[in-house]
């Protein structure tokens, strides 16, 4: 399926919840979607006859100047294609629903993101830190991030 | 079936001075002795934790065979003699490496292997997760450079080691 037929799908279905479609320059295209409805929209994904996408490859953080987002890749084993969702989040306390009850898979590179950007993902069934110590403070992947002087008395 | 055969006869007796075949007595420096007990029985502490490992594991494999130095790997520390740190330690991996250290019998030495363990290597400047060289956390007795080093360079290391051990005063007297 062409992401432009997806995309269109998606918002006849969702409406508004469906932002807009990035193709110039995308590879895959991606669909920009509304935060609150990522889980909702990301099922309507997977088990559309249609679309059929079963696969997470890759669930990512990214920080930009003004705002956060997280980026889904999404393939189809049993079709053979492929599309990008995307959701913008604010600086201040970003927060969406977790997608691990769509795809398992997402938990840990759910928890990567949080881990690393501080995004919080809501109704995931076990988020907590995954490459850090239990106890380091910050996220270290935000431009903002100050390094710590000394962690347990050892110099970072 | 008499048995009488099969014993040893008494020893000759010789005159005094002489030392026969039944003499079982060594003069010699116990510091020497000591020392060569422990470096030819280094057993090392498998504590491979990035690409270094891939080079520790061919030093003890059968071309390069680490073996005939005496030093063979151990998985406890409980057994081992020696920390061979041929990786990249995290602030997380340092509480363990530490731990690990501590739980090894005295006396234990400690081998830095590649630019990781020496100094934090290419993740010296800016990274936030690495340990800028192992001797921060632990003792370091050899740095072994190379990234990661060759198994001829480990062997160095080890051959090092076994210099520095040789030179050890064990009774000496106490200043």
């Amino acid at each position: 399926m062409e992401p432009k037929e997806i995309f269109e799908k998606v918002q006849a279905r969702f409406g508004e919840a469906a932002v807009e479609l990035q193709e110039e320059g995308f590879r895959p295209a991606f669909l920009v979607v509304a935060p609150e409805k990522v889980r909702e929209i990301g099922r309507f994904l997977r088990d559309d006859p249609a679309m059929k996408f079963d696969s997470l490859m890759c669930l990512s953080g990214v920080d930009y100047p003004d705002r956060f987002a997280v980026a889904y890749h999404l393939h189809s084993l049993a079709i053979g294609h492929r599309i990008g969702v995307k959701v913008y989040l604010p600086k201040e306390a970003p927060s969406l629903p977790s997608v691990d009850e769509v795809w398992p898979a997402a938990n840990f590179q759910e928890r990567e993101a949080f881990d690393l950007f501080g995004i919080v993902f809501e109704g995931s069934w076990d988020l907590r830190r995954i490459l850090l110590p239990e106890d380091w403070e910050g996220h270290p992947l935000r431009k903002d991030y100050k390094y710590p002087e000394f962690y347990h008395g050892i110099k970072v | 079936m008499s048995h009488d055969s099969t014993r040893i006869s008494p020893a000759p007796v010789l005159a005094p001075g002489t030392l026969g075949p039944e003499a079982h007595v060594m003069v010699g420096n116990a510091d020497k002795f000591i020392n060569w007990c422990r470096r030819s029985s280094l057993w090392y502490l498998l504590f491979a934790t990035a690409c270094c490992g891939i080079e520790l594991m061919q030093a003890g494999a059968s071309r390069y065979d680490l073996d005939r130095f005496g030093a063979v790997f151990r998985a406890t520390p409980r057994q081992s003699d020696l920390m061979i740190v041929a990786g990249t330690i995290t602030h997380k991996m340092a509480e363990r490496l530490v731990r690990l250290y501590e739980q090894m019998p005295d006396p234990k030495y400690v081998i830095s292997m590649g630019s990781c363990a020496n100094t934090g290597g290419p993740f010296y400047k800016d990274s936030y997760c690495v340990v800028k060289g192992v001797d921060l956390l632990v003792p370091v007795d050899v740095y072994v450079p190379g990234c990661p080093p060759r198994p001829e360079a480990l062997i160095d290391g080890i051959i090092k080691l076994q210099k520095i051990i040789d030179q050890k005063k064990n009774f000496a007297a106490k200043a």
